[in-house]
């Protein structure tokens, strides 16, 4: 079925607007089983607030950390998560996929 | 992303037009594309592929490896006739992410009982249809078999800029049909946008069936280029 994010960059203009700052989080690969289609979008702002959904929760925690990075940088960055990380029974997907996620800020 | 590119997004995508944001991963750098621009874009190509299979991806071009956001409206699927067809047509419409509506003046017909949780109006089409932004992203089908109900329903399909219009009919009806409405003043051209007989030819027999053959028709007409679906 067809993913329909619609709230959720609304979201981002509207918080955007508010004064917060916010970053855009978006899933730009996926290989094996993935939680979520490339193209799924969270929002998250500097207080760690955030919509939608990147990976059913899997890894959510782990992107809300690397956005509140990007808000304060303002420079973009491309996280992956999967089970061939050794870090994957902390934050990875247990489903056996693994997951590109693109962080940008929105100003 | 900058905010006014993200308001412009959110803008065409309120207007229910498909938008294609062009993002370099590496640098940040990122463009909109409306879907009337795609054409004279240097990604045209692309694009308009993406744009048909509504699938956002990393796509490598002549300009390096770029991620395309695309944004393309939830199809609506109208039908007029809360018929025997219908009644699988519409939840299987529903199934496949339309947004389904049901026209048709018989209140006999138009119950809520029959359909349960779909859009179901009572109305003649003249009345019930210019409010429902029958647009590009639209399917369009007459199933009343009654030309005074299929026939100004179908007046209005052609009006506007549906990727999809069939009417329920064997070629002798439908040749009635094209009759009528060339009295109407419909030209030749338009006429040829209607599909008739409606549906892939499956062999359907139950009404159900025919609602999977229209469905499929429905799909390809979606999915698949003009000049390739009628090879098909």
């Amino acid at each position: 079925m067809l993913g329909r994010d619609e709230d959720i960059l609304r979201a981002a203009e509207d918080w955007s607007k508010a004064g917060r700052g916010v970053a855009l989080a978006t899933v730009v690969e996926t290989w094996g089983s993935a939680p979520r289609p490339v193209g799924s979008n969270l929002v998250i702002d500097e207080e760690g607030n955030f919509l939608g959904s990147v990976s059913g929760g899997c890894v959510e925690g782990a992107v809300v950390t690397e956005a509140i990075d990007v808000i304060e940088s303002g420079k973009p960055k491309t996280l992956e998560f999967g089970v061939a990380d050794e870090a994957a029974w902390k934050v990875g997907l247990s489903c056996g996929g693994t997951i590109r996620v693109y962080v940008e800020k929105v100003s | 992303m900058k905010l006014d590119l993200l308001h412009t997004l959110n803008a065409e995508r309120a207007a229910r037009r498909a938008v294609v944001v062009v993002t370099d991963t590496e640098s940040g750098t990122q463009r909109l594309v409306k879907a009337a621009d795609v054409a004279k874009d240097p990604l045209a190509d692309v694009l308009d592929k993406r744009l048909r299979m509504a699938k956002s991806g990393m796509e490598e071009t002549a300009q390096g490896r770029v991620f395309l956001t695309v944004h393309v409206p939830s199809p609506q699927l109208v039908i007029t006739g809360a018929v025997h067809i219908s009644q699988t047509l519409a939840p299987l419409g529903q199934m496949l992410d339309y947004d389904v509506t049901i026209v048709d003046p018989r209140t006999a017909f138009a119950t809520p009982e029959r359909f349960p949780g779909v859009k179901v109006l009572a109305e003649w089409p003249d009345a019930a249809l210019p409010p429902l932004n029958v647009d590009h992203y639209t399917a369009f089908v007459a199933l009343t078999h009654d030309p005074k109900i299929d026939d100004p329903a179908l007046l209005y399909a052609l009006s506007r800029d549906c990727f999809y219009i069939g009417a329920l009919g064997s070629r002798k009806t439908h040749g009635r049909r094209l009759e009528r409405l060339k009295a109407q003043g419909v030209s030749d051209a338009a006429l040829a946008r209607i599909h008739a007989p409606i549906g892939l030819a499956i062999g359907a027999v139950s009404p159900a069936e025919i609602a999977v053959a229209i469905m499929a028709e429905i799909t390809m007409r979606l999915r698949v280029k003009q000049d390739k679906a009628e090879a098909a």
